[in-house]
């Protein structure tokens, strides 16, 4: 495995069954990341994420899926879908703990345009997240004036 | 939240972390050669941001390598900034309404 160069960790109050449904529903996702993330979630299945009924901004093929523990997802910006080198793969791995569930996201193999885009979107998506599972709100305009969301 | 506040006051630490930001998944070994204190020292204010959740660590071999982890200052900028910049905005838009004469009184 490459080194890392992001790694989030976020504690939730929740259950890793409702984790799994937030990162794969294309409902849920939009409601605290703007855009929904839209595939069938079987290893080597497509996935994308964009703005429903838009075209995707990211799109990218379901690596590993462990339902509610693990999913491994190559990213692309759909516009470079076939330029290898502008890949690059999250991994979020979702661990109860006692009555917790911790999440990390971990990106890797991004290059520097990729590291620019994303770097401040994660934290936005993550903290949105956790607030959407324990108190079913959401931030408005979670990404801010400044921060972009990692679509972009 | 406490955990974070305390982690984050301390220069150390925030030195820590600043060096952290510069340079995702550094050693220990890496972040002491950086800063004005013993190994040790290092590893205990390492130990308070992990209990704060600021950093995360990642096992590759036989190394540990240690990252920022973002998520809760993100937290506390939108919990506790971006909540204190809201009555600031609404006086603006009610002192709006009262010149603009928009309002029943």
């Amino acid at each position: 495995m490459d080194k890392p160069q992001f790694v989030y960790v976020t504690y939730i109050l929740t259950t890793p069954d409702k984790v799994w449904t937030a990162l794969t529903d294309a409902e849920v996702t939009a409601k605290y990341w703007q855009r929904s993330n839209v595939s069938d979630w079987k290893v080597g299945s497509p996935w994308s994420h964009g703005f429903a009924g838009e075209a995707p901004d990211v799109v990218g093929e379901v690596l590993e899926a462990d339902p509610p523990h693990r999913l491994v997802t190559s990213w692309s910006p759909a516009s470079k879908a076939n330029d290898p080198t502008r890949r690059s793969r999250v991994t979020y791995e979702i661990e109860q703990l006692g009555e917790k569930v911790r999440l990390t996201v971990t990106h890797t193999e991004l290059t520097e345009e990729g590291l620019a885009s994303i770097s401040h979107g994660w934290p936005a998506v993550l903290s949105n997240l956790k607030t959407l599972l324990e108190t079913g709100r959401t931030i408005p305009d979670p990404f801010g004036s400044e921060a972009k969301a990692p679509a972009r | 939240m406490d955990l974070v506040f305390k982690a984050l006051a301390d220069i150390s630490r925030r030195r820590l972390l600043d060096s952290l930001h510069a340079t995702p998944g550094q050693t220990l070994g890496a972040l002491t050669e950086g800063q004005e204190m013993t190994r040790q020292a290092v590893s205990q204010h390492l130990a308070l941001l992990e209990a704060a959740n600021l950093v995360t660590t990642v096992r590759r071999g036989r190394e540990k390598l240690h990252y920022l982890n973002p998520v809760p200052i993100h937290a506390l900028q939108t919990r506790w900034i971006a909540k204190f910049e809201r009555p600031r905005l609404d006086a603006l838009a009610a002192l709006k309404a009262k010149l603009e004469g928009d309002d029943d009184g």
